[in-house]
């Protein structure tokens, strides 16, 4: 090849810059040992068996009933979810965009939504699911006087994901909305389309790649998802759940091996699709800035109702969250309304110190290396150019796409012997360190993202002046690059805490007796219909979280770039 | 000041990129020989897309050369990394820090290079001095103007000292009038250093005023190596011709040479006989193409190519002039048109010029 001489210096002043050289090599072995490695090992392990190829434990497990089962009912779930919360996330979307809305809080109420789940713990809505249509819950119980009131199973898991992930979808599309020309609907309407027309004609079609990219990221979230199947699933095991049992009850680790590479194809199968077709299409379809503003639909008969369904909506997750701390400050759920400090106690007596301590203390120490470790990728992938940044970027970005059971059960299979069963590394099995390295590859792909975007806004001539200076690549990141994203690398940096904090579906098959954690608490005591204590762990766990956001905003008001930078002019 | 400077040579440079949309490869510099001499100030010229950047960037050691070699002084430097580089870059957007005030700016690459406070104070000091920057020590480069901002990014390149100033199109984000003071004080700073400096542009007017050689540049190939006045008055093709100034092109056969000077002689153009000069290697019957500048012609009653005037419009300093000579579109500016004749759309009329105005291709 002719441009083999430039790619050879390349390499050479590659080989110059030894910072940059370690740093690459150093994510490569990191990258390769706890994502590649661990998905690899299942794959060998459904495959390979007393010492021949066989697709043996595949039809075992393809004949197992409960496997099929299983199977159906995931994709089940992922289709009702998904396409409700495409639903919902686009009616308040279009409400958002397209709506004039009258009062003020409405406004502020879509707000709230749009954040919390960013700052939720995973399983929270299926607890006040739980509380409030289960058995004893306020609504069916003490409003309605059913007695023998079922939520649990698919309805109570997809209104659960639907509540959790239809925010997801609302934030995508109204940023594509925004993005639609309005001349575009307007001289549809000029030529006498009635409103309804022009949004199934005009508005629809040009929407159609972003809610089927909507559609598909929700579903592959629904058919990941462990904590409100295993909460509020009852009898409906889905393949995350299934796959967890096979370990936990069965030790049939092989099993949940060829279960999880099942799971994991179909997840990677619709990620790559989403990723490299539907985002591109989306991309493709809307590319124009809106060229001036809106007119908002002002007609009463449709901003009437469309307004009430969405604050409705809204007002009823708010209530949920709401649910939790009296939850925990009741005497007991259901029969005894009064206000007592008991769950508290009782949770503090037994091991609630160790708990929240292990929990902070884990994730406060993968929390920096997470957001340095997703820095320096981003930076590698936006701003430098080597051979093995392709599969970087690519590894980090697939790391999205795998279900944490997924993840778990590699690592099981993986380390529990060490490295092929040879014993190197399984020193690592049961430790701490793998329940920190589990937090950090779970929270890298979304740290990555951002600082991936957060650097692509950075002129690349500034860091290119700073090496031309003089300086070497690690400096020119430590003094120039880490400084302009300063923003972006504490919001990961918070982000990865609270992802950490919150995280359970890999983290319940590997941690060990040794430690103790908020969540698997939380699921451990509403397992058992410790519905008080679960809340009081929760209540905190969500003040945690809440307190680090917070904290986060307030850094950023005072310390971040952007006010030193835009601020002043 | 005292800044070695050091001269750069360019020998057999080829730079190859993958053309996004077909995949295939491409020659964004195509065997590019350039020697520059120390001290001096060389401008790369061309239009658009013509591998400018590129060129300067290989020499900064952001790219690669796919073919030949690179030397600063005396050294091959194909594989040293930028910050191993003595050279010094100015760009286009300023690239200041901008969460670094304009001291730290400056001071930045003298941190690296591990000098004391006292030491770095003094050089930046006395840099921005230099650029007329003092007093504004403290001020965060979003609150200095576009030409004061630019002038930050040359101290910040200066105050290291390097062998070489790179500036990539350092005035195209600045408003025309800043542009021209902009461009005088970069050239007094070269001078009063003394550093060698290649400078990217493509506006001609700045090459002109910058340069002690022009280096155009065509579709990557090196098109011309010449002072500013070499290259306007002795363009080795129509394109050069054509990019620095305006141009006509006539196309006419030598019909006879001068015995006495080989290269004086007589083309037949469009059936008008012409005198010409710089025939050079041409002989008796062979094809040439006539460079005739527009403000090197005038029109008058007689004269040597007879031609019909299309379009004659008064300018004030010039009168401008479209005329057909047979097919050929020619343009002529004629100054000072206030006590000459003046021809209106279709007249006939007689151009006339110098024959050491002229230059065959
Ligand atoms: N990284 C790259 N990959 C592929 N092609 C490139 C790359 N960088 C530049 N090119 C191409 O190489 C050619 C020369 O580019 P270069 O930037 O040197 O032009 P230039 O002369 O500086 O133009 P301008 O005056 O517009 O800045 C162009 O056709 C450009 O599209
Ligand atoms: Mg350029």
């Amino acid at each position: 090849m002719a441009r083999s001489k430039s790619a050879a210096l390349d390499r050479k002043k590659l080989l110059g810059d030894p910072v940059m050289m370690g740093m690459i090599i150093v994510l490569l072995i990191f990258l390769v040992l706890f994502i590649v490695y661990p998905l690899f090992v299942l794959l060998i392990d459904s495959i390979y068996n007393e010492g021949g190829f066989t697709l043996h434990v595949f039809s075992k497990v393809l004949s197992m009933q409960r496997f099929r089962t299983a199977f159906s009912n995931t994709i089940v779930l992922g289709l009702i979810t998904g396409v409700l919360s495409t639903i919902i996330g686009l009616l308040f979307a279009y409400v958002d965009v397209y709506v004039k809305m009258r009062i003020k809080a409405v406004g502020k109420l879509f707000n709230i939504v749009s954040l919390l789940p960013v700052v939720s713990p995973p399983f929270v809505l299926s607890l006040s699911t739980i509380m409030l249509f289960g058995r004893s819950g306020i609504i069916t119980r003490s409003l309605l006087h059913i007695y023998d009131s079922d939520v649990y199973g698919l309805k109570g898991i997809v209104v659960v994901q639907t509540l959790t992930f239809f925010p997801v979808c609302y934030l995508m599309l109204k940023g594509l909305l925004k993005n639609i020309d309005p001349s575009l609907e307007e001289a549809a309407r000029d030529i006498g389309a009635s409103r309804w027309r022009v949004f199934t004609t005009v508005t629809l079609p040009l929407l159609l790649p972003g809610l089927g990219n909507a559609f598909l990221v929700t579903f592959i979230e629904s058919v990941a998802d462990f904590a409100n199947p295993m909460l509020i699933g009852g009898n409906y095991d889905t393949l995350a759940t299934t796959i967890y049992l096979q370990v936990t009850g069965s030790y049939d680790s092989t099993g949940a091996a060829a279960m999880s590479v099942i799971l994991l194809s179909m997840t990677l199968i619709l990620f790559f699709i989403q990723k490299y077709y539907l985002e591109r299409k989306t991309a493709a379809t809307l590319t124009g800035k809106a060229s001036r503003a809106r007119m908002l639909i002002e007609d009463k008969s449709v901003t009437v109702p469309l307004t009430l369904f969405c604050s409705l909506v809204a007002l009823f997750v708010i209530i949920m969250y709401v649910m939790i701390p009296f939850g925990a400050l009741f005497k007991l759920w259901g029969r005894d309304y009064s206000l007592s400090m008991k769950w508290f106690d009782y949770l503090f007596k037994y091991s609630g110190f160790k708990a929240f301590k292990d929990s902070f203390l884990l994730s406060i120490i993968a929390a920096p290396i997470t957001a340095l470790l997703s820095m320096i990728i981003s930076y590698l992938v936006v701003k430098k150019k080597f051979k093995s940044k392709a599969f970087i970027e690519f590894v980090s970005m697939l790391a999205m796409a795998v279900p944490g059971t997924v993840l778990g059960i590699g690592y099981i299979r993986g380390y529990a012997n060490g490295i092929f069963h040879s014993g190197i590394l399984s020193g690592l099995y049961g430790t701490g360190l793998i329940l920190i390295i589990v937090f950090i590859i779970r929270s890298l792909p979304v740290g990555t993202r951002s600082g991936i975007s957060a650097l692509r806004q950075i002129d690349k001539s500034i860091e290119e002046s700073a090496y031309d200076l003089g300086a070497g690549s690690g400096k020119v990141f430590m003094t120039i690059t880490l400084p302009l994203i300063k923003d972006s690398f504490f919001s990961g940096l918070v982000t990865s805490f609270v992802r950490s904090i919150t995280a359970i579906s890999a983290i319940i098959l590997l941690v060990t007796p040794q430690f103790l954690l908020i969540t698997c608490q939380i699921n451990e005591f509403a397992e058992k219909g410790y519905y008080g204590v679960a809340c009081a762990y929760a209540t905190i766990l969500i003040m945690i979280v809440y307190a680090s956001v917070l904290l986060m905003n307030l850094f950023i008001r005072f310390f971040g770039t952007s006010k030193k930078i835009k601020g002043e002019n | 000041m005292l800044a070695e400077s050091k001269g750069i040579r360019l020998e057999h440079i080829s730079k190859i990129y993958q053309d996004p949309k077909t995949g295939k490869d491409f020659r964004a510099v195509d065997d590019a020989n350039i020697v520059i001499k120390p001290g001096s100030f060389v401008t790369l010229l061309g239009p658009s897309g013509c591998g400018k950047t590129t060129t300067l960037r290989m020499i900064a050691g952001f790219e690669s050369p796919d073919e030949g070699e690179i030397f600063l002084g005396d050294k091959a430097i194909n594989e040293l990394t930028p910050n191993k580089r003595d050279t010094a870059m100015v760009f286009q957007s300023y690239a200041l820090f901008p969460h670094y005030n304009v001291f730290d700016n400056v001071a930045y690459g003298l941190k690296l290079r591990k000098l004391s406070k006292e030491e770095i104070h003094e050089k930046v000091m006395e840099i921005l001095d230099l650029v007329e920057l003092t007093g504004m020590e403290s001020r965060m480069t979003n609150q200095l103007s576009g030409g004061q901002q630019q002038r930050v990014a040359l101290a910040r390149a200066l105050v290291v000292e390097p062998s070489v100033l790179l500036f990539d199109e350092p005035l195209s984000n600045l408003d025309a009038k800043l542009r021209v003071s902009m461009r005088t004080e970069i050239r007094n700073i070269q001078q009063r250093v003394g550093i060698t400096a290649v400078y990217v542009t493509h506006d001609q007017s700045e090459a002109m005023a910058l340069s002690d050689q022009i280096i155009i540049m065509h579709k990557g190939v090196v098109a011309q190596v010449g002072t500013p006045q070499e290259i306007y008055y002795h363009p080795v093709n129509e394109f050069v011709a054509d990019f620095i100034g305006e141009a006509n092109f006539l196309k006419g056969k030598l019909v006879s040479k001068k015995d006495n000077n080989e290269n004086d002689g007589i083309m037949d153009i469009n059936g008008c006989m012409v005198e010409v000069t710089e025939i050079r290697t041409r002989k008796v019957g062979d094809m040439g193409t006539l460079v005739l500048r527009p403000e090197s012609a005038t029109l008058a009653e007689e004269g040597q190519l007879k031609c019909r005037v299309i379009v004659s419009c008064f300018m004030g300093a010039y009168q401008n002039y479209h005329v057909m000579v047979g097919d050929t579109l020619v343009k002529i500016t004629d100054f000072n048109p206030k006590h000459k004749k003046i021809y209106q759309v279709n007249e006939t009329a007689y151009v006339n010029f110098a024959p050491c105005d002229v230059h065959v291709l």
